[in-house]
Formats: C-alpha cells, structure tokens, sequence
C-alpha cells in the first residue's frame, strides 16, 4: 500500500516561489502524470515527494509515514531521471543490482530480480556492456530496469523519454505503460508533453506557476478543463476562444452570432475545441486562411471576428483559402471561462 | 529543408583550390613534426643526462663524445654511497608523500564542496585559494623559519610537507572542482535514491569517476614538493631533501657528479608517472592499456 498524499507543500528559491502550497493525493497503485510547461514546478514537485528537495513549508506522506524529512534512501521510492543516470563505471547487471546490494539483500535474490527485470525491459544481453557502450534507449531502459529492480512503493520519473527521439519515444511510451501497469506501482510521472500525459495517466494533474490547475482523468481534463490555461495547453491544435458579450439572461453574443449559455457574468469567453465544429449554415462566419490537409483530416485556419480560429474537418469537405465557412459548434461542447480569473463557468 | 547550392566562385586559374589529400599531407607532417619536436623537448635532455650520469668522469668531460653510454657506474656508485644521499631521498619520498596526502586531504574536499554546493564568499574562496600563490616564497620563508623554530616543526619532514602543501594546495582544489563538476549531480542523486547515504554515494560513484583525475593531481602535488628547493634549503638543515641537498653539495662538486645527481632526481620522479600513467589515461569503459 502507498498512498502518496501531499500537504500544503510549498517551495520557495530565492525570491522566486516554485511551488505554492500544493495540495494532492495519488491512490495506491495509481498512475500520476504532473503536465505542464516548463518552470512550472512540476519537476520541484517530483524532486521533494523524491526527497530531492525540501520543501519551504507543507508535508508527504508515502503510504501513511511521513517522509518530509527523510532522506531518499528511506522513503521506498525510485527514481528514473531524465538524462538517464546510468553509472558510467558499472555494467548494466552493476547498475540495476546496485540498489539491491546496498539493501544487503541475497546474492541469489539479487541475481534472479536482476535477470527478471532485465528481461522485462529487454536487455538481457546487455547485462556485461557498459553505459558508453549503449544508445540513448538502451540506457533508458536500464534506468527503469534499475527503479523496477528495486520492487519500491513508488516509482517517481522524471520527463523520462524527453531525451529520445520522435519513434523511439512512441515505442518506449507503450512498453513503459504496460511494465508500469503490470509492476502495479504507484507512479508519478513528470512531463511536458501532453500526448504522453494523457496516453499513460490514470489521472492528469494540470500544473501552471507553481500551482495545480485541474486533477482529473485524461478524458476529463480534455473535456471540461477546469481553467481557460487547461483549454489552451492541453489538445493539438489548442482550443479556441472568442470573447462573448452579453444579450439577456443566457444569451451570449459569440462573434455576430446568438447562443445560449452560462447565466452569470458580464462578459465571459466562449471556447470550443477545433474537432468541435461542424460546417453547417446559421453557424460562426469564418474566412478561411490557411488549409492543412493531414490525412485523416483537414485542419483549416480562419479567422473569425477578426482573430485566428481551427477548425479540424473531415477531408470530404472541400475549401480553400479564401473560402467562407459557417462553423455551427457542438452545444454539448461548448465551454466558457470568466476572462478575468480564467476559471470555467457554467 | 532545402540545400542551398554553394555560390559559384570566380576564381583565377592560379587560385585553383588544392586537392583535400595535399592539404590534408601537409596537415599531417606539420601535426608528426610538432610530436616529434614535442617528444625531443623532453627526451633529449634526459638521455643526454642519462648518457653522463653512465659514463667515466674522463668520458664526461672528452670531446668528442658519444651519445652511447659506457655503462660505467662509477659515478653514479660514488654518488649512492656519499654521505647523506640515501637519507635525503627518503626524506624528498617522505615529505612529496606526506605533501601529497596533504594536499590532497584538504583540498579534494574543497574541490567538493566548490562543485556542490552554494555559499556565500564561494567566488572570494576560489580567488584566495589562487592567491596563495600570489606571495613569493623568499618573502615568506624569514617569518616562517622563525614561526617554525617557536612550534619545533623546524628541520622536520611534516614541516616542510606543510609548506610544500600550500604551494600545491591551490591546484589540487581547482583541478579536483573541475573533476567533480564534471560529474552530473544526478548521478549522485540517483545512488542517493537507491538506498546510499551522501558519503556511500561519493565512493561508490563519485571517487571511482574522478579517480583517473586524482591520481594526476596527486602527481603533480608530488612533484611539487619533490622539485621545491628554497624553501627545502631554508627550513631544514640535518634533515635535507634531496634537491636541496644537491644544491648545497653539488654547487662545487665535479661535474659527472652533478650528472649522476641529476638523474637521482629525475628517475624517481619519472618512475612515478609510470607506475600512475594508467590512471591518467584510463578512460571508463575504453580503458587504455
């Protein structure tokens, strides 16, 4: 059992704040994934529930100990980094029985968790090379090897396929998602990417200026972003938003046309995804600018009062630059956001 | 991405450009020279001192001479059994030794904690560090005989392994900064994660990594001390190093002597280059041998 719950935890640098008094829980045998751009705190997250770092002010707390103050050694975690880490002056059996000999376990104990998770990553015939004698996802493969050797309560990894490049990436993600859900570990998983995060996660936690945003399910965080920063990081191309004023109670002025909404508020953003739209007359005016033909479908770029608007489309509509398309949006799809806080309203 | 073609050169027939294989012929000999001139540098002088130290006294002095040794130990014996030579050797072993685990001890930390760590004065650290060398030893060494002849480290082997420690001291913290920072904390951090305190993660990853790098700077803290005269022949008096033992004997001593001194001085410091040159070559996982 570990349960990882964090307390109000904060962190400070220098004047600069990191992390805001963040509050989370990841269930037992959960998949966590921390999304967000870079310098958001989310690798500081990551480093103080690792230990890492020691945070400001708040409490962790792994499966019902608290390990605030605790070293590393003693929190039962493992951790994958991004740049790997492999020991340069081991082999890779050195390496990912490291962890297992400084436990003082069984030499045969140690040989046999040696072998099997050498296997599970497929390197078991690299297990006498050397770490300048592997490539990028040969070492990488050894860091999760080495984390899963270690059987701990918590694997904790760092943007671990940032390093690799675009095919490899696609090939790893999948391979990690199913060892990782087979070790059934609780595990915290840093990124930047979004396809990454919502393709591994149970959940998503959203994280912007040292705060998180949203904790939901990929599905949920692709849906309904609890933030208009959600909406905007999360989905490629982003979503779009158009500012919205107010006829009557519920009624919204979105771009010349008429739609029913939210009834608070003065002014308020309209948002929809770009798959969201359907061509269709008595919709949104668009001129169109640009269109990308990618195969499945067709991203158009137009404009719409003026401001850039996407639109993914199915390849049998046919338009051009210059064409003028009426966008009807999906009602059930529509979302809207206070322009001042950027919260979601309803 | 599209490739741009080169533009088109209009150049004069005698501006014809030269075939890569000539260019790349006199690249070579230029780089063969500057190896041989480099290697000349430093093995002519010795052979030339190891032919005399191996010759008559009559062979030094003839002319012509030849530059293949005669073999005849006999100034080289006179100079093993004079009085005092076995004992100033040991004492130049003894104080480079001690200099070298000194330096070493104190200043391998510093490399550590100027690597690792942030603190104020880092920077004003690093620069005193540096200007230890900044105070020429003549000005010292009135002050310090008279400080070292109050304590009784006058005359002593540890004394002098002192001093010799502060001439080295800045190189062994500024070379080990270098080595240590050339090692990603994340390394570390990774023993740390994998069950290893802060000191188990600095021997067990950290020390065998830099090793290659130590063993140069304990190298040069060895022949630092192993070559330092004035403050060796200022110091100490019964128990001198051996340069400042040749400098006080040899000053009027004939010349194949001199030439037997020499190479006394020489050997032990060449020998020991050899014994650690696997070190300062070695690289891990494509050790060279």
């Amino acid at each position: 059992m570990a349960e990882i719950v964090i307390k109000s935890v904060a962190k400070r640098f220098g004047s600069f704040q990191a992390l805001r008094a963040i509050d989370l829980t990841v269930a037992d045998r959960e998949f966590m994934v921390l999304l967000g751009p870079s310098g958001c705190g989310k690798t500081t997250l990551l480093r103080i529930i690792a230990g890492l770092e020691t945070p400001t002010a708040g409490e962790v707390w792994i499966g019902g100990r608290r390990v605030d103050r605790l070293p590393p050694r003693e929190r039962g975690i493992a951790m994958v980094f991004q740049n790997y880490a492999v020991f340069p002056h081991l082999t890779v059996y050195e390496n990912i029985a490291f962890g297992l000999r400084m436990k003082r376990l069984p030499r045969e104990t140690i040989d046999e968790r040696v072998r099997r998770t050498a296997s599970l990553m497929h390197i078991e015939q690299l297990l006498t090379r050397y770490s300048g004698q592997l490539s990028g996802g040969q070492r990488q493969r050894v860091a999760v090897a080495r984390a899963l050797a270690m059987e701990p309560d918590v694997i904790l990894m760092d943007e671990p396929l940032s390093n690799l490049d675009a095919l490899l990436r696609l090939e790893m993600r999948a391979e990690l998602k199913g060892v990782l859900e087979a070790s059934r570990t609780t595990t915290i998983y840093v990124t930047h990417d979004q396809v990454e995060a919502m393709s591994l996660a149970d959940r998503i936690a959203v994280m912007n200026e040292g705060e998180i945003v949203q904790v939901s399910t990929p599905v949920e965080v692709y849906r309904d972003p609890a933030a208009r920063f959600v909406g905007s990081f999360i989905g490629n191309p982003p979503m779009n938003f158009i500012t919205a004023t107010r006829l009557a109670d519920g009624e919204w002025d979105v771009a010349g046309l008429r739609l029913p909404g939210p009834a608070a508020g003065e002014r308020l953003e309209f948002a929809v995804r770009p798959e969201d739209v359907d061509v269709a007359p008595g919709g949104l005016r668009a001129v169109v600018r640009v269109v990308e033909p990618l195969g499945p479908h067709t991203l158009v770029t137009a404009e719409v009062g003026g401001r850039p608007f996407r639109a993914v489309l199915g390849t049998d509509v046919a338009v051009a630059p210059g064409d003028e398309l009426s966008l009807v949006p999906k009602a059930d799809r529509v979302r809207w956001f206070d322009p001042e806080t950027g919260a979601a309203v309803r | 991405m599209t490739v741009r073609p080169a533009p088109a050169e209009a150049a004069a027939p005698e501006d014809a450009p030269r075939s890569v294989t000539a260019v790349g012929a006199a690249g070579r000999f230029l780089f063969v020279a500057a190896v041989v001139l480099l290697c000349a540098w430093v093995i002519v002088p010795i052979y030339l001192m190891m032919v005399n130290a191996l010759s008559s006294p009559r062979e030094v002095t003839a002319f012509p001479k030849s530059f293949v040794p005669s073999f005849d130990l006999g100034s080289l014996r006179f100079f093993v059994t004079f009085a005092g030579v076995a004992k100033a050797l040991w004492n130049s072993v003894l104080v480079a030794a001690l200099t070298m685990l000194l330096s070493l001890g104190l200043g391998a930390p510093a490399g550590y904690a100027l690597s690792r760590f942030d603190f104020p004065g880092k920077e004003l650290f690093r620069l005193l560090v540096v200007m230890t060398r900044a105070f020429p030893l003549p000005l010292l060494a009135l002050p310090l005989a008279v400080f070292f002849i109050r304590t009784g480290l006058d005359d002593t082997a540890l004394g002098l392994a002192i001093v010799h420690t502060v001439l080295a001291i800045p190189f062994a913290a500024l070379i080990t900064y270098s080595l240590f920072s050339g090692i990603p904390l994340e390394l570390e951090e990774a023993a740390w994660t994998l069950g290893c305190t802060r000191w188990q993660a600095f021997y067990k990853v950290v020390l065998p990594l830099v090793l290659p790098g130590i063993a140069a700077s304990a190298v040069f803290a060895f022949i630092v001390s192993w070559n330092e005269v004035f403050a060796a022949a200022v110091l100490t008096i019964q128990n001198r190093t051996l340069p400042a033992f040749l400098v006080q004997s040899l000053n009027v001593s004939p010349l194949h002597l001199k030439f037997a001194g020499g190479a006394a001085l020489v050997v032990p410091a060449l020998v020991f280059i050899f014994a650690v040159r696997r070190y300062l070559f070695a690289m891990w996982g494509i050790a060279s041998r």
